[in-house]
């Protein structure tokens, strides 16, 4: 589990994780909010369904993958946490479309 | 010191492999001599139909021998299985050429016609379907979609398992495959054998078979072979993963048994360049998304070319050498479509001796012998 260092510097952000209201910090990528709650696994993989969550952390695994409102396969790493945004577990394969 | 063999195969893609494995499930000693891993392999790039529809324009034989392959897909993807292990993931749903334009669609139904009008032309079934009917099929289609051309024997699978599963059960079944071994000089010896020295060895073999693709231009003169091939590019596109929403090839465009989506048709002249362009790349991946808009949501994670073996007239060659018998020149763009026949149709009549006049006659180069002012 990891830990905050300097909880106190940054304003909470309130978001949703799979429709659950959870609170990150300002200058989190979604990825660090994830972990940050406790969330290790953050999809399952499209083939065997295993589950995975964010690694590297830094754009280039593609373990973090989730969905951020409505648009599947997102890096989790790479997007900055915003109020408000819905984010979900993702299931195996992108749905396209979504 | 020579090795000897019944026959040696060389090229050792699809079409060798597939020609390998029927030779050695014919009890023959059969030895692939290959390139390395930076030969030019349209056997690790194509697009992987197994396709019927439209073929055969210009030369009946063509449809025919494509209609006897996709027929006997199934038995060789089954076979394939068994002595592998790999499941190649052949499906043969029917397929679908989508058409964007009223013009389109009155192009594509008259060509449809013609082909299959021609005098001995073996007619299948395929429909002309309009938007309504294309939409009960895939409810995904966009608004430029007016209709598309059907057919029930059209297929695709998954040919780099293919590809491997062949290697594979030609392996199993006893066969020889030497990587880095490509052919320096080729000679038929009296008695009717056949020398073969590549820098790695020497090999003797009652009967060589070409499969080497464009290498085949090369390699063919040495046994008085004329191999009129060139590459043409074809580049493609795939995007990631995603769930089942395809459930039959469209000719530029299907869905992976993995989830992918891959596009592509491009048909470029480059000699032997490989590199890739936005431009076309663009071009194939905005009409993919005209034809399914929520395929233009997904993102493309890899893209590549690759070198299809083109005729002057695109139709494949098979002919036997005439100064040494024994010796045989393969040569075609669509190894995916053709693999079966050449395990099971082909290498049985490359075993025989003399290739079925009915079947492949028309497919000798003596069709190029036309000057060109008549």
């Amino acid at each position: 589990m990891f830990r905050r260092l300097h909880e106190a510097a940054r304003p909470v952000l309130r978001f949703r994780l799979d429709g659950e209201p959870v609170e990150g910090r300002e200058g989190d990528s979604v990825a660090a909010a994830l972990l940050a709650l406790g969330r290790d696994a953050c999809r399952e993989t499209a083939v065997s369904g295993a589950a995975r969550g964010g690694y590297c952390m830094m754009g280039v695994c593609f373990d973090c993958l989730v969905v951020i409102d409505g648009t599947g396969n997102r890096q989790a790493c790479l997007v900055p946490l915003r109020e408000g945004m819905l984010v979900e577990t993702q299931h195996g394969r992108r749905e396209p479309g979504r | 010191m020579t090795r000897e063999y019944d026959v040696a195969v060389l090229g050792g893609g699809l079409m060798g492999a597939a020609i390998g494995y029927g030779m050695v499930r014919l009890g023959r000693r059969t030895a692939i001599l290959d390139e390395g891993d930076l030969a030019f392999r349209a056997s690790r790039g194509n697009f992987s139909l197994v396709w019927v529809q439209s073929k055969g324009m210009g030369m009946p034989a063509y449809s025919a021998w494509t209609r006897r392959s996709a027929a006997v897909w199934p038995d060789f993807a089954a076979a394939l299985k068994q002595e592998s292990g790999v499941d190649c993931a052949l499906d043969q749903p029917g397929g679908f050429t989508l058409l964007l334009s009223e013009a389109e669609m009155e192009r594509r139904a008259a060509f449809l016609a013609r082909l299959h009008a021609q005098p001995g032309f073996e007619r299948y079934p395929y429909e002309m379907w309009d938007r309504a009917r294309v939409r009960q099929v895939f409810p995904g289609i966009g608004p430029d979609v007016v209709g598309a051309s059907y057919c029930p024997l059209d297929g695709h699978l998954n040919a780099l398992r293919a590809f491997r599963a062949s290697h594979l059960a030609f392996a199993a079944r006893g066969g020889d495959y030497f990587p880095e071994h490509p052919v320096e000089t080729m000679e038929a010896l009296p008695g009717g054998s056949f020398r073969i020295v590549t820098p790695k060895g020497a090999f003797a073999a009652a009967k060589v078979v070409l499969a080497a693709g464009t290498g085949n231009a090369r390699l063919g003169p040495m046994l008085s072979l004329a191999a009129p091939v060139r590459p043409q590019r074809g580049q493609a596109l795939v995007t990631e993963k995603a769930s089942p929403f395809l459930t039959h090839p469209v000719v530029t465009l299907r869905q992976t048994d993995e989830g992918g989506i891959m596009m592509g048709d491009s048909q470029e002249e480059a000699g032997f360049d490989t590199s890739l362009g936005l431009g076309v790349l663009a071009v194939m991946a905005r009409r993919a998304a005209r034809m399914f808009p929520e395929i233009g949501r997904l993102n493309v994670v890899r893209t590549w070319s690759a070198l299809r073996v083109m005729t002057k007239d695109g139709f494949p060659i098979y002919q036997q050498s005439e100064a040494a018998p024994g010796a045989f020149l393969c040569n075609c763009h669509s190894g995916v479509t053709l693999a079966a026949a050449h395990a099971l149709l082909l290498a049985p009549m490359i075993d025989a001796g003399a290739l079925d006049e009915g079947l492949l006659g028309a497919f000798t180069t003596r069709r190029f012998d036309v000057s060109a002012a008549a």
